[in-house]
C-alpha cells in the first residue's frame, strides 16, 4: 500500500506541471489499473495520487493544526471521509468540485478531470472507508411543481434566488441551479455543500425532495410570460431596463416631432 | 325595420355627405394654404392601420391559448398608438398651415407711469408706524396656519410614541412551535441547519414574535457575561427580524468543514447584514448596527424548548433612543 502512494508521489514528481516551479503544481494522476484489478484497489490508488494530501491516508482527514506538506509541496486541509459513503464522492467528483485547484477554495462547478470508470473506482474505495449513506436515487417525476416551488421558497431560493439563478451569501457564492442533476440536487441537500445548511428528513422527506427537484428542473427553462427574462433580476432591474429604453425613445421622438420641417 | 334603415342610411348622409360650402367671411384670419391630398391620404392610411392594430388586440385576446398572446396582445396595442402618433404628427406637420412670426419683446410703454406706480407703492406705508412688528405678526399667523394644515398628519400614527416598539410576545415559560403550531422539540434541532419558531398562542404577525433557532457544538459559544445558560445543549434563538432595515433573516451559512470554510452566520437578504449565532448575534459585516437580540431557551422536562425570558435587547430596525430601555414583555391582560 505504502508503494502504491510512493509511486503516486514519484508521478507527481516527474509530470511535466511539475517541472516548472511557478505556478504551482497541479494536475490529475491518472493511474493506469492492470486488467483484473478490483475497483476498490484501483480507487485506492487514485485516492493516493490525488486527494490523500488533503484528505489524509485512509480518508483520517487533514487539519490545519496538522502542517502536512504534501505532493508537490501542496499543504493540506480537508475533511475525514471515513463514513461519508458513495454519496458525497458522487456529488464532488462528478460536479467536478473535487479535486480543489488550491486550498482553501470554494469547491466550484467545473470540468470533471476523472473518467467515468475512475470515478466509480473512487466512490468505491471511499465508500469502504465507513459505512454511509448511498448514491440517492431521488424521483423528480412524481413530483408536483407547484408543491417543489412553495418548497423552494421556503429553503433553497432565500440564497439560490427563486429561479435558481444563484447568488451571494456574504464570503461565498452561491452556485446556480441551471446545470444540476436531479441527483445532484438530492445528494446537494443531504450534504450541504461548503456553507450550505444540512437539510434531513425531517425537515425535507424524499417526497418533498422529488417535489423540489421537478421545481429545479423547471427552472432551467422557465415560462416567461413576458419574453425578456432579464436574468430573472426581478421587477426593480426591469423598470429600470424599460424606463431607460422608453424613456430614451420618448425623448428622440419628442426630439423629432418638434423639429421644423423643411417645407 | 325599416324605419331603422331609414335613420341608419340619414346618419351615413350626415356623416359623409357634402355640406353646402360655409359663405366666405370678407378677410381670412389664417391665410388659406395649398390642399394636400397626400398627406390627407397618408394619415388617413394611418388611421386606417391604427383601427386595424386595436381590433387586432381586441381579436388576439379574444384567443385564450394563442402561443406568445401576451407579446402579441403589448404588439397590437403598441402599433396601433404608434399609428395614431404617427397620424397626428403627419396633420401637425404636413395640414395644419404654419405661420412662423418672429418678434422682440416691445419696449416698456410709459416708463414715466411705471416709476410714478412705483413710487405710489413705496409711499403709501406712511401709517405704519411699527411695520417690523406687524411682519412678524404675519409670519406668526402664516407659520400657525401652516402647522395647523400639516397637524392632522398626528392622525397617521403614534409619532413619539416609541413604547410599543420595545414589547414581543414572549415572557418565561412561553414555548417554542414551528409554522404548524407544533412544540419544537430540543432533541430534533440538528446541527447545520436552521428553524423558523414563534411564541405558542401568540400573534405571529408581531415584529418580535419569530425567531431564527440553530444549534452549535457548545464548545463553540462565546456569548456575552450573563447569557450562560441562554443556550441549553448549543441551541440558541435570535429574532428573525434584521436590526437594520427588518427582513426576514431567511439565510444561515454554515461550513461543512469548519477549517476551510467561512464560520457560521446568520444572513439578512436584503443588505446582507451577517450575524455571528456563536457571539450573541454580533455583527460580523453589513449596515446593521446592532446586534441580533438572542432569546435565553430553557428545555423543559418534556424536552420541549421554552423561553427563559425576554430578548437581550429591543427588536428590528433601530429608532431614536432604542438603547435607553430593553425589550419588554407582553402588555399584562
Amino acid at each position: 500500500m505504502r508503494s502504491a502512494f510512493a509511486v503516486a508521489v514519484v508521478l507527481v514528481a516527474v509530470s511535466p506541471a511539475v517541472a516548472a516551479a511557478d505556478p504551482p503544481p497541479q494536475g490529475i494522476v491518472h493511474v493506469r489499473a492492470k486488467p483484473g484489478t478490483p475497483l476498490r484497489e484501483w480507487g485506492y490508488q487514485l485516492y493516493a495520487g490525488n486527494c490523500a494530501t488533503c484528505h489524509g491516508p485512509s480518508g483520517v482527514g487533514v487539519l490545519p493544526s496538522m502542517p502536512t506538506r504534501g505532493a508537490g509541496d501542496i499543504r493540506g486541509a480537508g475533511p475525514p471521509l471515513a463514513g461519508v459513503g458513495a454519496r458525497a464522492p458522487d456529488f464532488y467528483l462528478r460536479t467536478g468540485y473535487m479535486p480543489l485547484a488550491h486550498v482553501p477554495m470554494q469547491p466550484r462547478r467545473s470540468r470533471v478531470l476523472f473518467s467515468d470508470a475512475e470515478i466509480r473506482a473512487l466512490i468505491a474505495y471511499i465508500a469502504s472507508l465507513g459505512p454511509g449513506p448511498p448514491i440517492p436515487t431521488p424521483h423528480p417525476e412524481r413530483g408536483n411543481v407547484a408543491a417543489g416551488l412553495h418548497q423552494f421558497t421556503e429553503h433553497c431560493a432565500g440564497c439560490h434566488q427563486v429561479v435558481a439563478e444563484g447568488g451571494y451569501v456574504t464570503d461565498s457564492r452561491v452556485p446556480p441551479l441551471k446545470d444540476v442533476t436531479a441527483r445532484q440536487v438530492a445528494e446537494a441537500v443531504r450534504i450541504g455543500p461548503y456553507v450550505m445548511p444540512t437539510f434531513s428528513k425531517r425537515q425535507i422527506s424524499d417526497a418533498q425532495l422529488d417535489s423540489i427537484i421537478a421545481y429545479v428542473e423547471y427552472a432551467k427553462h422557465p415560462h416567461d410570460v413576458g419574453g425578456w427574462s432579464l436574468g430573472h433580476l426581478g421587477p426593480v432591474p426591469e423598470g429600470l431596463v424599460a424606463w431607460l429604453i422608453a424613456g430614451a425613445a420618448l425623448v428622440a421622438t419628442c426630439i423629432v416631432i418638434g423639429k421644423r420641417f423643411e417645407a | 325595420m325599416s324605419r331603422l334603415w331609414k335613420w341608419l342610411v340619414s346618419a351615413v348622409v350626415l356623416l359623409l355627405g357634402r355640406r353646402p360650402p360655409r359663405l366666405e367671411r370678407d378677410e381670412r384670419i389664417v391665410p388659406a394654404g395649398e390642399p394636400s391630398p397626400r398627406a390627407e391620404f397618408a394619415v388617413l392610411a394611418l388611421l386606417g392601420l391604427a383601427t386595424l392594430c386595436a381590433v387586432g388586440f381586441v381579436v388576439v385576446y379574444a384567443f385564450n391559448h394563442l402561443a406568445h398572446q401576451t407579446q402579441y396582445l403589448g404588439l397590437s396595442l403598441g402599433l396601433a398608438l404608434a399609428f395614431l402618433a404617427a397620424a397626428c404628427v403627419v396633420v401637425s406637420k404636413r395640414l395644419v398651415v404654419e405661420e412662423q412670426i418672429e418678434e422682440d419683446y416691445p419696449p416698456p410703454a410709459h416708463p414715466e407711469e411705471i416709476e410714478e406706480i412705483e413710487r405710489i407703492v413705496e409711499e403709501s406705508d406712511s401709517r405704519f408706524t411699527r411695520k417690523r412688528l406687524l411682519v412678524l405678526g404675519a409670519g406668526a399667523a402664516g407659520g400657525a396656519l401652516g402647522v395647523a394644515a400639516i397637524t392632522p398628519a398626528l392622525s397617521l400614527g403614534p409619532f413619539l410614541q416609541t413604547d410599543p416598539f420595545y414589547a414581543t410576545p414572549w415572557r418565561r415559560g412561553l414555548r417554542l412551535v414551528d409554522e404548524l403550531g407544533k412544540p419544537l422539540l430540543a432533541d430534533e434541532i440538528e446541527e447545520s441547519t436552521f428553524y423558523t419558531a414563534y411564541p405558542e398562542r401568540a400573534n405571529r404577525e408581531q415584529i418580535g414574535a419569530p425567531l431564527v433557532v440553530v444549534r452549535l457544538s457548545p464548545s463553540e459559544l462565546h456569548l456575552p457575561d450573563g447569557r450562560g445558560g441562554w443556550a441549553p445543549r448549543g441551541i440558541l434563538a435570535y429574532s428573525k427580524i434584521c436590526t437594520h432595515a427588518g427582513c426576514a433573516i431567511g439565510l444561515y451559512r454554515t461550513p461543512l468543514f469548519a477549517p476551510a470554510e467561512p464560520k457560521p452566520a446568520l444572513v439578512c437578504p436584503c443588505h446582507y447584514s451577517t450575524f455571528d449565532p456563536a457571539t450573541g448575534g454580533t455583527v460580523l459585516f453589513g449596515p446593521a448596527g446592532r446586534p441580533l437580540p438572542q432569546l435565553p431557551l430553557e428545555v423543559d422536562g418534556k424536552g420541549e424548548l421554552r423561553a427563559a425570558g425576554n430578548f437581550s435587547g429591543p427588536v428590528g430596525p433601530s429608532w431614536w433612543g432604542v438603547r435607553l430601555h430593553g425589550a419588554r414583555g407582553p402588555a399584562a391582560p
